[in-house]
């Protein structure tokens, strides 16, 4: 198998002064070379505690995360410097990611001067390199993050990460702060460098439609746990578990065409509970329209409907 | 209007008008005491000079702050006095800075840490003491001069960078901007370096400026108790001091170097703000 | 017309910087009638906000400057009022909601403080009892879960949803005529900014009043608002009735906007929109999207486009569909 990442039976628990939060809880996936796994979830699903235990800056409490083959489930100071190289990962918010003190140039420097990839005179052309292969005029390498828009930003934080020509690259939420505009010129630079690249990529974010139009396989996560998993195209137009079903059905799109892709309003009622106090029993059952008896009392396991499509949820006998 | 960098810095400097106040003053004062010998009447006066004819002046024209005991020009033994007050202040800063801030950034990047623990707790035993004691008790116990006075107040100086700098430093080292060059496996120098210092530099240089009034004013209150700069060198504090004993009569011998203290803490003072305004991230 | 509430003419509106002016608004018009849903699509940076705080007399000045225009609010001009008119513009005409909850609310009192803090100051009423009364209806108004907890609650205490749900309560705690919501919900999950926007369309129409809905989202605004208008560079460039502007996008920034958006039919995002938006300290001449139009025509360097009438209610700032006096 020529996986690039593989994710088993994931675990991350915080103490915390309220008591213990179970972030992630059974979080098992893969990701091959040139292909995009979109993780998608409500705030306290997870998913970026998923990404930040992959990128070593949080502990694993149980599971194992295998890179290439290689066992890499410890923190990030342990790890070698070449697995730093491979592995990269771009921040959501591009005003907190790049230095406000640094020039564009210094911020793209750094990886290369680490890793020593690339010596002295040549630095200067690998640098303007980079920023063209993010379409950023040179003369952008002078400049400071506080001179440039959100979406320039993100692209120089993007190029940075490219710097080491890592295989895989990590994405939390990297459009979120931006607008739909700059979203898509983001969005097209990322698939043109990935098809070139055969670069991996975990896709973070809450957007349905973006992540239909750039994964590949999909996992929806709720209070920790994947609940349903799917190739993208199955994923959106066969959504099996009833929370998929409910968020599908209230994001906000722009054409009929779309609405009638939609599958029928589900509105959901309540808060999304904390991570604190987890109810028994299924995670989702208080919100659920379909939830049973059995629902309430015992935890489904994530069972194999058809080929690729992994649904946790006791409608579908798990 | 063609925006220059220069002009740019100056707009944000200049729009509160007390920054510029406290520009004119500092340079003023700077001026007069780098360029003493040429720009006092009696130059001379600052040496040892004794003209009891000439004793106890008030001010005059020819005298604008009057005479001393000993018939020197007042005027004239401020501006040399600026000399050691401003001497102070920067060997004091430029021993205290560069200490105080790299323990600030160690304890702060390495919170929780041994390193933390232990440079926090010294920094909290300097801080305990009263600091005008603590240098009391230094200069006492060597033999007073203006170096042993910047000594004194180096030691007790240094810790309020050091807490300064690691409040920041704990705060930022959660940025993402540092997280993303540990993820990098940049070294520890560079993040500390390279990374978290630079954003502290401007609280650092604003807390620099003001530092400068204050040092100089505890050097004043060194000299004052005839532990810093010794006769017949002119210090401020000594002036003060001098003339004292002859107040109310002869009151121009201390109110016009007391008022070149305040003068000289006034102006750092408004420079300081200036100097934050200037370094601020907003763009003009 | 004689059923409108808030009439904008022409707005202009500069900030003072260093070497000179930023002329962030361009002349800006819009009208909002008597509870009317009306959308302001745009995106950031393209003034909506500086806009609105024009509208409710809060914009900072200095550094900011109404170089134009007028603010006709039931008739009367609201920029040459004086604070007291102010004050009861902000009372009882207008209110506004933030886009991000959390920074709206001093998180060193507690709900019950701020709310009871803001209906005294609406309402004028002056007893404890009647105070709480009407916070406590106003907590029940927004669908809000055991009011009298919430009372108690510091803001931290609270979800992102309930936040937003307690800014809105603060909000109406008087009647008002027209609501602004700023991007509301944004920042939220998108199920729990489903029932906020939600809440506020059922408020609206429970108490007859117009809503401007900000946001810099297409979807939002098709599905909560009756009439858009479209903002790009500190001036309208389109302007028509919903279903309208998304069956029929006329102007070619509204027309590249769309097909940004990721659609749920998997067929790709566009390549965005070439450029970037326009320096406001020397903005381009003429029409301030034409660095970045596919269509561009040599008047459109010369002359800013007036908002031609196409359609019934549907108008568009572009040459490509009129031609002012000039030719």
């Amino acid at each position: 198998m020529d996986e690039l990442l593989v994710v088993e039976g994931l675990r991350k628990f915080f103490a915390t002064s309220r008591g213990i939060v179970r972030a992630v809880q059974d979080v098992s996936f893969a990701i091959h070379p040139g292909e995009t796994f979109g993780l998608v979830g409500e705030s306290g699903s997870g998913k970026s505690t998923v990404a930040y235990m992959v990128m070593g800056m949080y502990r694993p409490t149980g599971g194992r995360i295998l890179f290439k083959g290689q066992d890499i489930t410890m923190p990030h100071a342990r790890r070698p410097l070449v697995l730093k190289k491979e592995l990269q990962i771009v921040f959501q918010d591009p005003g907190s990611s790049l230095n406000p003190r640094r020039s564009v140039r210094e911020i793209l420097e750094l990886p290369l001067r680490v890793h020593r990839l690339v010596d002295g005179r040549k630095l200067q052309e690998k640098v303007e390199e980079l920023l063209n292969l993010v379409e950023l005029p040179p003369d952008y390498a002078e400049k400071y993050p506080r001179a440039l828009g959100g979406g320039e930003k993100q692209m120089v934080a993007i190029a940075r990460a490219l710097a080491t020509e890592p295989s895989l690259l990590v994405l939390d939420e990297p459009t979120s702060a931006l607008d739909v505009s700059i979203q898509a010129k983001i969005i097209n630079t990322l698939v043109r460098i990935q098809k070139e690249r055969r670069l991996g990529y975990l896709f973070i974010t809450h957007d349905l439609s973006l992540m239909r139009n750039i994964a590949h396989r999909v996992a929806i996560m709720y209070l920790g746990r994947i609940m349903e998993l799917a190739p993208a195209q199955v994923f959106f137009e066969r959504p099996l578990h009833p929370y998929t079903q409910m968020l599908l059905s209230s994001i906000p799109v722009i054409s009929e065409e779309e609405e009638r892709l939609k599958p029928a309003k589900i509105v959901s009622t309540g808060e999304i509970p904390s991570p604190v106090n987890l109810p028994p029993g299924c995670v989702f059952h208080p919100r659920c329209r379909e939830a049973r008896e059995v629902c309430r009392r015992e935890e489904p396991g994530m069972r194999e409907v058809e080929v690729g499509h992994l649904v946790r949820c006791h409608l579908y006998g798990a | 209007m063609r925006r220059t960098r220069i002009g740019r810095w100056w707009y944000k400097f200049s729009r509160n008008p007390l920054s510029v106040v406290g520009l004119i003053i500092v340079v003023g004062v700077v001026f007069c005491a780098v360029f003493a010998p040429w720009v006092a009447p009696y130059p001379e006066h600052a040496g040892p000079y004794v003209n009891y004819r000439e004793a106890n002046q008030p001010p005059s024209l020819a005298h604008p702050f009057g005479t001393d005991i000993f018939g020197r020009d007042v005027l004239s033994r401020v501006f040399f006095a600026f000399r050691s007050s401003l001497l102070m202040g920067i060997v004091v800063l430029s021993i205290v800075v560069p200490v105080g801030v790299t323990l600030g950034l160690l304890a702060g990047y390495f919170k929780e840490s041994w390193i933390d623990i232990l440079i926090m707790r010294i920094t909290d035993i300097f801080l305990s003491v009263p600091p005008l004691i603590l240098a009391l008790a230094i200069t006492s116990v060597l033999k007073p001069n203006l170096t042993n006075a910047m000594i004194a107040v180096s030691v007790m100086w240094w810790p309020w960078y050091t807490r300064l700098v690691y409040g920041m430093a704990t705060s930022l080292r959660n940025e993402y901007f540092v997280q993303s060059a540990e993820l990098i496996g940049a070294s520890k120098f560079h993040i500390l370096f390279r990374e978290i210092l630079p954003n502290c530099v401007s609280t650092i240089l604003t807390k620099m400026t003001l530092d400068m009034g204050w040092v100089i004013l505890i050097g004043a209150a060194l000299s004052f108790v005839g532990l810093g700069e010794q006769p017949p060198k002119p210090a401020l504090g000594t002036m003060v001091a001098d003339g004292a004993k002859y107040l109310p009569e002869y009151w121009w011998i201390s109110v016009f170097p007391g008022l070149a203290i305040m003068l000289i803490v006034l102006g750092f003072n408004l420079l300081g703000d200036g100097i934050g305004d200037l370094f601020s991230l907003e763009e003009a | 017309m004689p059923d409108v509430l808030l009439d904008v003419q022409d707005l202009v509106v500069h900030f003072q910087v260093y070497g000179g002016y930023l002329k962030v608004l361009d002349g800006v018009t819009l009208q909002v009638r008597h509870q009317e849903r009306v959308g302001l699509v745009g995106e950031t940076g393209c003034g909506k906000t500086t806009t609105m705080k024009t509208i409710m007399g809060i914009l900072p000045k200095p550094p900011g400057v109404v170089r134009g225009g007028r603010i006709l609010f039931k008739g009367r001009d609201v920029l040459s009022m004086r604070p007291p008119e102010l004050e009861h513009l902000r009372r009882s005409g207008i209110s506004m909601i933030f886009q991000d909850p959390t920074e709206a609310l001093n998180p060193v009192f507690t709900v019950g403080e701020q709310l009871e803090d803001a209906i005294r100051y609406a309402l004028g009423k002056r007893d404890h009892a009647s105070v709480r009364e009407v916070a406590l209806s106003a907590l029940q108004n927004v669908a809000l879960p055991d009011p009298p907890r919430i009372l108690e609650s510091y803001p931290v205490q609270l979800s992102g949803g309930m936040r937003q749900r307690v800014c809105i309560a603060l909000a109406l705690a008087c009647p008002k005529e027209l609501l602004i919501a700023d991007e509301p919900g944004t920042s939220l999950d998108v199920t729990i900014q489903d029932q906020i926007l939600r809440l506020i369309h059922r408020l609206a129409e429970e108490r007859k009043m117009a809503v401007i809905l900000i946001s810099h989202s297409l979807g939002v605004i098709r599905e909560w608002t009756e009439r858009v208008y479209v903002m790009y560079a500190g001036t309208i460039v389109e302007e028509a009735k919903t279903g309208e502007l998304f069956a029929r996008p006329l102007h070619p920034y509204t027309e590249a906007l769309m097909r940004c958006v990721p659609k749920l039919t998997g067929t790709g995002i566009a390549e965005g929109i070439p450029g970037r938006i326009p320096d406001y300290f020397d903005p381009p001449s003429g029409c301030r999207f034409h660095p970045r139009c596919p269509h561009r025509m040599d008047i459109c360097r010369q002359r800013k486009p007036q908002l031609f009438p196409v359609d019934r209610g549907h108008r568009v700032a572009c040459f490509l569909f009129g031609r002012d006096s000039h030719g």
